[in-house]
């Protein structure tokens, strides 16, 4: 069921609830066809702006355009789009094919076309042959089809998601995750995808907005947020990550009194983070060019299966008091050496994967 | 290695954890006992009296002569004739007035639907006999409402209200109103807003959301709030014999008649049992038309 997505222009929307700003001048674009990821902690305002693409939040001022048409003032069941809803919102007085075959029954598709384009849909969801159930004979995870099968048998060209897997179990989840990637690249709707959990947002989408505070922060790229966030919010967001504290001054950076390099230019003097993801580090002894290295004390030593996550207090004279995290993956090398508690260590971080945030 | 051994000797501590479970259902099933003893001495006694009572005829021997009267008299007939217009028609204006008030109050936020809920219940807890009363004050033909009518000149005759069918309706209908609109309030309040949006979402307009998606998820709700407004007024006294004046003659007025007036118990016993074998049968179809155990609970 291939269709164009329709690209979405979101020229700044606010909305307001009394004195709080749910949404506060946020403007995007959403190419067409393009997967995108809405992501921010609760209460951020991804679900309020979900809802203003919807139609079922009407802002206090703003635009938002599908393709070149101004939708502002249509009502929702003007809008002609997809939208799988947290929980599924599935009718539960109709069986699955009835569910599914509802957008086109009210689309006025003659019967046979229903019957064609529902089986196409439940097939597409990997649900055929289930047309007959109720849905309360559904579990979670069949559900979930449903409510997406219902979403796309109309071939809607925007597909809205508000949280979809947030009630699936993690491994269904993840296996989920992989499976609306590979529908969303084979259907080529414009998906907006709403979720809290930053790793699904990491391996579903084209490009992710963070949204925190009724502000968008960043928009860009799963690769390029998680190796250069724009700020100490979503450098903690998303990913792993220890923030040290380090100071600039003279475009030089400095953590207590080691200096740190970095790759990017220092243009001002002030009190900064220094991002390091704890996968990034590794257990040195020298100190080679273009690398960062760390005294400090183990202070923890914990078995998590697929790596070894090492609780590192820094040198307190040199480093100030801080603490660093690092992970040893399983199955490296450096496992067989790996400190004790209590004993010292210096830890190395290449200039190439120090990164700087306010 | 030990299983044979265990066997034999019984499964480690089973009895006694067998006997906890049942002093537990013991002690569940005591907490029934003076409901069981109240039921049986108040409901399951009398109405076993009632059967007897029935089939004494007027020369005190057992005869069928109560059932038979019913069945050949005409104005037995007529008595129930109108005892199902009245009850139909008040269930039916009932669901007519309650089903809009019900879902708006469904739509509102908490706070406000409580509120409206107090001024469905305040009338609800205040006797029947007041509210009756009220209504005779109010549409008798020198009451509040034909004086301030007539005073202003918005009909020229006193309209008589009361002492009538409509009279009847009206009281009735008031008094019924809750008991419809609570079951439904129940059931409204526990349909998953999201199902609106996700209609609305799909292409449906409010009107063809409401009618496909929230009316028939509400019909459980409604069905009971019907069932329990029906069978209430079948078997109503106060409101028909005050508002009614003597012109509306319902079975349980006719109850009333044999014992006070003709002291004839049998004919009573009779007639109160044809009403609750009528009122079984249709809670019995009306059971086959909706799973019973939909009725009564939340969706």
């Amino acid at each position: 069921m291939p269709s164009d997505g329709l690209s979405i222009s979101i020229k700044d929307i606010t909305k307001t609830y009394g004195d709080f700003f749910a949404l506060k001048d946020v403007s995007l674009e959403v190419k067409s066809g393009e997967f995108l990821t809405l992501l921010g902690p609760s209460g951020s305002g991804k679900t309020t702006l979900l809802m203003v693409l919807a139609g079922f939040t009407r802002p206090d001022y703003g635009s938002v355009k599908f393709g070149t048409e101004e939708v502002i003032l249509k009502p929702p069941h003007l809008r002609d789009i997809g939208m799988v809803f947290q929980n599924y919102a599935l009718f539960p007085h109709m069986n699955v094919e009835q569910n599914v075959g509802y957008p086109q029954k009210l689309r006025g598709v003659s019967k046979e076309k229903i019957k064609e384009t529902v089986n196409n849909a439940l097939k597409t969801v990997k649900l055929d042959g289930l047309g007959h159930r109720g849905v309360g004979e559904l579990s979670g995870g069949q559900r979930q089809r449903v409510a997406l099968a219902r979403a796309i048998v109309f071939q809607p060209k925007i597909l809205l998601m508000d949280e979809p897997l947030s009630a699936l179990d993690k491994k269904l989840r993840e296996e989920m995750q992989i499976e609306l990637r590979q529908l969303h690249d084979s259907l080529n709707m414009t998906t907006v995808y709403v979720t809290h959990d930053q790793k699904e947002a990491l391996t579903m989408s084209d490009r992710i907005a963070v949204i925190n505070d009724g502000g968008l922060m960043q928009l860009d790229t799963p690769n390029v947020i998680y190796r250069s966030p724009n700020n100490a919010f979503i450098a903690d967001f998303i990913g792993e990550s220890s923030l040290l504290s380090v100071k600039v001054s003279k475009k030089t950076a400095y953590l207590g009194k080691a200096k740190i390099l970095v790759e990017h230019s220092l243009e001002k003097d002030g009190d900064f983070s220094l991002v390091v993801r704890p996968e990034k580090l590794f257990l040195t002894n020298d100190k080679p060019v273009d690398i960062n290295s760390f005294t400090g004390t183990v202070e923890e030593s914990i078995y998590q299966g697929e790596s070894q996550l090492l609780i590192i207090r820094l040198n307190p004279a040199s480093h100030g008091d801080q603490l660093l995290r690092m992970r040893i993956p399983n199955g490296s090398a450096a496992l067989s050496e790996l400190p004790l508690i209590g004993s010292k260590v210096t830890v190395g971080l290449k200039k190439s994967d120090s990164y700087l945030v306010e | 290695m030990n299983s044979t051994q265990n066997l034999s000797l019984g499964r480690i501590n089973e009895g006694k954890l067998n006997q906890l479970d049942r002093q537990e259902r013991y002690t569940l099933f005591g907490l029934t006992v003076p409901y069981l003893v109240l039921v049986f001495g108040l409901i399951i006694l009398p109405i076993g009296w009632l059967f007897y009572m029935s089939f004494i005829g007027r020369d005190e021997t057992l005869s069928l002569d109560n059932y038979r009267r019913i069945w050949e008299s005409k104005a037995y007939l007529r008595i129930f004739k109108t005892t199902f217009q009245i009850s139909i028609l008040t269930t039916l204006l009932c669901a007519v007035l309650g089903y809009p008030l019900t879902y708006f109050m469904s739509q509102l936020s908490k706070k406000w639907a409580n509120i409206c809920l107090i001024g469905v219940l305040i009338p609800f807890w205040t006797s029947l006999l007041v509210r009756t009363y009220a209504w005779l004050v109010l549409l008798q033909k020198k009451g509040l409402i034909n004086t301030l009518a007539v005073d202003w000149g918005f009909w020229s005759e006193p309209i008589k209200f009361v002492h009538n069918t409509s009279g009847t309706l009206i009281g009735m209908v008031h008094i019924m109103l809750p008991f419809l609109i609570l079951p439904l309030y129940a059931n409204m309040r526990t349909i998953d807003k999201d199902c609106l949006k996700a209609a609305a979402n799909l292409g449906a307009t409010p009107t063809r959301a409401f009618w496909t998606v929230f009316f028939p998820l509400s019909l459980p709700g409604l069905f009971a709030g019907l069932l329990i407004v029906f069978v209430l007024c079948l078997g109503f006294y106060v409101t028909p014999a005050l508002l009614g004046g003597g012109k509306v003659i319902m079975v349980a007025m006719k109850i009333s008649d044999n014992i006070e007036l003709y002291y004839s118990w049998g004919a009573a016993s009779a007639l109160g049992v044809v009403l609750l074998v009528v009122t079984m049968i249709i809670l019995f179809v009306a059971s086959k038309l909706v799973p019973i155990d939909q009725v009564g609970s939340r969706s």
